[in-house]
């Protein structure tokens, strides 16, 4: 028999593992993907796969002959801080409405504009692809920033909106009685002490942004192309190289990828939904 | 001058009515309660006259302007909050000079009002603090600093104590008291606490079901209540309602045969009560004596009894399930189940009629309100 205490060790123990477990599983394709990067398309083919090999950046330098990183990464920059943005200005309004000035039709509009999210974006391609043609849109950042916003504003609503809803309305009235316009209100109460939870928001879209696909490719050719794009490129038509595939891969997700990592504990906090107080 | 007149307020969400058409005169420098049970459209006239709701129908003047359907800031009114609401963000030197600073007053004079109201509240060494570290005492008092620095026309105050422990509600309640005679303010505050609607108002409002029952001196309610409610909710322990009929009316006064046994003859002046009457008979802890058995027609049966100290607190069920509370002196000692006479003193004595309005009782020249 275990007694109390060791039963408690033995369930650390064993929770610890698991959650290294899943962590390693979820860690591990994206160590495989920069791992491959640095092999020959040779060694990237080999079957068993090969975990020790001579490294090489031959892969690298190949990419840097055959395209030009930066203006992908620049448009990859542009489109993901734009649509942030320019999410931000409207999700922040639209919360502060729906958390303070409650209707009878606030809860269902929020789960109307949730359930957009359900929709299959490949539902609405042909349309919006047409509307994006007639308007002179397609391959232009500043169209991508209007579709990244739109897909990426249900979620941003919802989460500010559950942050708004951790403050005491009482707060926000007393500085209504101490003479702020709504404006002032806004920004000189609400936003700084709510500022923890639109960081993790900003955060959310910004990754969101910079890591959609589907759009980018169907609605981008060249000059708007964001780095997904530069990645797809390299999947097509001479056949796979996967070692090269996983250089370009990797030169995607590298800034992202730093970024979420140095902005963790915010993110962590903002996933939780407003869990942590 | 800070007059204000309500005229005919309501209040309703969607179709519930809240407040039902209240109409209320509070004078300058006046310390106005506005008391009643929860659900009794307090809290929501208080906001109605900061403009924190919108006014269903009726009228609010404030010194001849009406101010009805101004916005809150531009009434000249400050609040304070049951939870503080102070800013989290803010120092307490920040959330005390936030509305001067967006009224762009100047910093110097910014500076010494903020000053001026942390040496009348003892705030001084805080200044520089967030309101999480202060304690719940501090947190209230720096609400209160953030009214007084605006020098309002009216203070309004939403059960600032109820989050505050017993000993500090006492204390504060103090430094209310003296606060509103320094500042000689003109104060409206909403409790649901009697005891706090007793010791602080010049004027209390008893409110129930989005009406006003009646405004007067915390001692005309208690003495002169208009009717059964009110009666019943100022005062504690509770006056005790006895049911009864009216045996006979005179020019002497009302004739009343109690339910649970005795008749007495009251001093009460009627025109409308006849013979047969349902009447309720009230009488308050107080004014009420426990003798022997047998020098009573009144003979109950006493159940627990509770020691204070200073007082004793009799509790007795009477034969036909109605309860009653005795105030006795504090050394009175009674034994659980006890036999006993009540000696009510039926000159302090109340009568209710069936619709609970009170029957008038001489006034003896010393309660005259």
């Amino acid at each position: 028999m275990l007694t109390l205490k060791q039963g408690r060790q033995l369930q650390t123990v064993l929770l610890g593992t698991l959650a290294w477990l899943v962590a390693l599983t979820i860690f591990f394709p994206i160590f495989w993907m920069i791992l491959t990067s640095f092999k020959t398309e040779i060694d990237a083919f080999a079957t068993p796969p090969q975990l020790f090999f001579t490294p090489t950046l031959e892969n690298y330098l190949h990419i840097d002959a055959r395209s030009d990183y930066f203006h992908f990464a620049w448009n990859s920059v542009v489109v993901s801080f734009g649509s942030t943005l320019l999410g931000m200005l409207l999700a922040v309004p639209a919360a502060y409405s729906m958390a303070f000035f409650e209707t009878k039709r606030t809860k269902s509009t929020l789960l109307w504009m949730l359930s957009t999210k359900m929709l299959p974006p490949v539902g609405v391609l042909v349309p919006i692809y047409l509307i994006f043609k007639d308007f002179g849109l397609l391959d232009t950042k500043f169209g991508l920033v209007l579709i990244y916003t739109l897909i990426n504003l249900p979620i941003m609503v919802w989460m500010v909106y559950t942050y708004f809803k951790e403050i005491p309305k009482d707060i926000l009235e007393a500085a209504r009685l101490d003479g702020a316009t709504a404006l002032q209100e806004i920004y000189r109460v609400l936003l700084p002490i709510s500022k923890g939870g639109l960081a993790s928001t900003v955060l959310l879209s910004l990754i969101l942004s910079w890591n959609e696909a589907f759009w980018s490719l169907n609605l981008t050719a060249s000059s708007a192309a964001p780095l997904t794009a530069l990645v797809a490129s390299y999947s097509s038509p001479e056949g796979l190289f996967w070692a090269k595939l996983s250089a370009v891969s990797t030169l995607a997700c590298a800034p992202i990828l730093i970024f979420g990592w140095l902005s963790q504990k915010q993110l962590v906090r903002g996933l939780s939904f407003g869990a942590v107080k | 001058m800070s007059d204000l007149t309500i005229r005919n307020l309501k209040k309703s969400f969607e179709d519930i009515h809240i407040i039902k058409g209240i109409d209320l005169d509070i004078k300058d420098h006046e310390f106005v309660v506005f008391v009643g049970p929860s659900g009794c459209g307090k809290s929501t006239l208080l906001r109605l006259i900061a403009g924190l709701e919108e006014v269903t129908s009726g009228s609010i003047q404030l010194d001849e302007r009406d101010i009805t359907d101004v916005a809150p800031a531009k009434r000249d009114l400050a609040m304070v909050f049951q939870s503080y609401a102070l800013y989290p963000h803010m120092t307490v030197r920040k959330n005390m000079s936030f509305a001067l600073d967006l009224a762009g007053i100047d910093k110097a004079e910014i500076q010494r009002k903020v000053e001026d109201a942390a040496k009348v509240l003892e705030l001084g060494p805080l200044l520089e603090r967030k309101p999480k570290a202060l304690s719940g005492g501090q947190r209230q008092r720096v609400a209160i600093g953030r009214s007084i620095v605006r020098n309002p026309k009216i203070f309004l105050f939403d059960e600032p104590l109820s989050n505050l422990d017993a000993a500090l509600r006492v204390l504060m309640r103090l430094e209310l008291a003296r606060l509103h005679k320094e500042l000689n303010a003109t104060m409206i505050y909403v409790t649901h606490d009697q005891v706090e609607a007793m010791t602080l108002a010049d004027k209390v409002v008893v409110l129930n079901a989005g009406r006003v029952e009646q405004v007067g001196s915390p001692l005309e309610l208690y003495h002169h209540p208009v009717n059964q409610f009110v009666a019943g909710f100022i005062g504690t322990p509770k006056m005790a309602f006895l049911k009864g009929t009216v045996k006979a009316v005179s020019n002497a006064g009302v004739t009343v045969a109690l339910d649970c046994g005795p008749h007495y003859q009251l001093p009460h002046q009627s025109t409308s009560l006849k013979p047969g009457d349902d009447i309720t008979f009230g009488i308050r802890p107080e004014n009420i004596e426990v003798v022997a058995a047998d020098q009573s027609p009144f003979k109950v049966r006493l159940d627990v009894t509770e020691h204070l100290g200073a007082d004793t607190y009799c509790y007795i069920k009477l034969a036909n399930g109605e309860m009653m509370t005795v105030r006795a002196p504090g050394d009175f000692m009674a034994d659980y189940g006890q036999n006993a006479g009540l000696l009510p003193d039926l000159s302090q004595a109340h009568l209710f009629d069936a619709s609970g309005k009170t029957i008038p009782r001489p006034r003896p020249p010393a309660q005259a309100a």
